[in-house]
């Protein structure tokens, strides 16, 4: 981070209201963005335990649309085809009004980003796709869509719009107010609904391992909007800091630490976004490399690490067993509500079994830690 | 006894030859909730500014760097499993360490409470 300059950095439509709400600005994936407001452990636990306000519109919101025929017949599964050829999940069987993780590929089967794809509950919105990418990669993201599909289909960022997320076990009390009916919809659910007469896309998902909502807004809205909420005993706003420390609780992957363009969809330990008719199939990029790691199990894998000592294990830190090195930390601090140091890393595949004793080589210094199933709080997310 | 502070955000209580380590209020309000202390241990040696311990909060970890030079006496092991203890009072109990200073001008360029609280304040 150390050679951006602000002049170059930028703001998102609620940077007045960070800096209000005395949030601390750092650059983070090309904006100014808060990365503590109270301090990350205060605002971690106020989110599994009240409702915390994140601002992700740093984020790649963005359409896949047809460039021809949506809304007609068959729509969907023509847009879905399209947007299958870089990503394993089965999109075309997506019921509408439903949404699916899934992660971009690229030939070789290396993993360029995680991504979550929606299809549209509205009939006329067919044939368009709704698709939240990384913000740090976002924008080589989109130019592999207009590249490998730029023929067939339109790409539409959403760079008049604020991402927000409301993110914990009373944010659907508190949004109920604002979206009736959203108290209805359940995990990876996405609905077009109206505040003020503005047309929002509230989605049942977010990155914390808590219940909680994303909106796409227009940024006016969202200004206001999200001044409301903060005027809500329940709400808080909650920075980066958090947003990190509550996804490594959560056993949730961070793009470009946890999973990267070297690494497949088998050893991320993310087997599952792949659906069985796509492996029947074989027809994803990388899927010779990703089908035989399927079969045979990779040479490392993405595992839970517990460490047994208090000094956290930060990312990069070397794992080590009998002075051998066999892994690496990938992601690592101190989890607020489970009160101890967790991390998350790689290991070699004989080595994944929850149990399994190992070495953290914390500044040059062995720590005792062991293998352990992830996550480390159980997600709270409404089924 | 005087204390002494740095730009750094340490502070050092001087008294003879001795002098006791610590990171200021200031420090310890920007670190947050601090989660991990590392201390020297009795014995160590260090330059001034060498990196002397290590203090950690749930985002991040940052180097505490040896105000003078000197050799370790004792290391504060209570914080081992009260780090907490670094917070509550940081100029007091969430001391790091004890320092037999090898050479006392080095307290010359450091600023007195008055002159640190001012350069606190410019930040």
């Amino acid at each position: 981070m150390a050679d951006q300059t602000t002049e170059t950095l930028k703001r998102t439509p609620l940077y007045d209201l960070h800096v209000e709400h005395g949030g601390k600005m750092v650059p983070f994936a090309g904006y100014e963005m808060p990365v503590q407001f109270e301090g990350v452990k205060p605002e971690h636990l106020w989110t599994r335990e009240q409702a915390g306000l994140f601002d992700v519109s740093h984020m790649g919101p963005c359409f896949l649309s047809l460039k021809d025929g949506v809304g007609e017949d068959g729509a969907h599964e023509k847009i879905a085809a399209q947007i299958e050829k870089l990503v394993p999940s089965a999109i075309a069987s997506l019921k509408p009004g439903r949404s699916r993780l899934t992660v971009l590929l690229n030939d070789e089967g290396g993993i360029l980003d995680d991504l979550i794809i929606t299809r549209p509950e509205v009939p006329e919105l067919q044939g368009m796709l709704y698709i939240v990418v990384n913000g740090a990669v976002k924008h080589q993201d989109w130019a592999l869509f207009e590249d490998k599909l730029g023929a067939e289909t339109v790409l539409t960022r959403a760079d008049d719009r604020a991402l927000l997320a409301l993110q914990g076990p009373r944010a659907v009390e508190v949004l109920k107010d604002y979206f009736p009916g959203c108290e209805d919809m359940t995990f990876m659910q996405s609905n077009r609904m109206y505040w003020k007469d503005v047309r929002c896309g509230v989605q049942r998902c977010g990155y914390t391992g808590e219940d909680g909502f994303e909106i796409l807004m227009f940024a006016d809205a969202a200004v206001e909007f999200s001044k409301q909420l903060l005027a809500d005993e329940r709400v808080k706003p909650i920075g980066l800091g958090a947003r990190d420390s509550l996804r490594l609780e959560a056993g949730l992957c961070l793009y470009g630490h946890d999973m990267d363009a070297t690494r497949d969809p088998i050893e991320a330990d993310l087997g599952w976004v792949i659906q069985k008719s796509r492996r029947e199939r074989a027809d994803f990029p990388g899927a010779e490399r990703i089908l035989k790691a399927y079969s045979e199990g990779p040479a490392e894998k993405r595992v839970g690490i517990q460490p047994l000592e208090r000094a956290p294990a930060r990312e990069g830190t070397e794992i080590h067993v009998n002075g051998e090195r066999v892994g690496t930390v990938t992601s690592g601090g101190f989890g607020p509500s489970v009160d101890r140091p967790i991390a998350m890393g790689y290991v070699r595949a004989d080595l994944t079994a929850p149990g399994t004793k190992i070495d953290l080589m914390v500044r040059g210094k062995a720590r005792a830690a062991e293998v352990c199933a992830l996550p480390f709080v159980q997600p709270n997310y409404k089924r | 006894m005087s204390t002494y502070f740095t730009e750094d955000h340490e502070w050092i209580a001087v008294d003879g030859d001795t002098g006791t380590v610590g990171i200021t209020k200031y420090a310890a309000e920007q670190l947050g909730d601090v989660v991990f202390v590392e201390v020297p241990e009795a014995g160590t040696s260090f330059g001034k500014g060498d990196d002397m311990a290590v203090v950690e909060s749930v985002k991040a970890a940052s180097d505490v760097y040896a105000p003078v030079a000197g050799e370790v006496t004792e290391g504060n092991g209570d914080l081992a499993d009260a780090p907490e203890t670094v917070n509550e009072d940081p100029e007091g109990k969430g001391w790091f360490c004890k320092i037999k200073l090898s050479d006392k001008g080095d307290l010359d360029g450091l600023m007195d409470a008055a002159a640190y609280q001012t350069f606190c304040e410019g930040l």
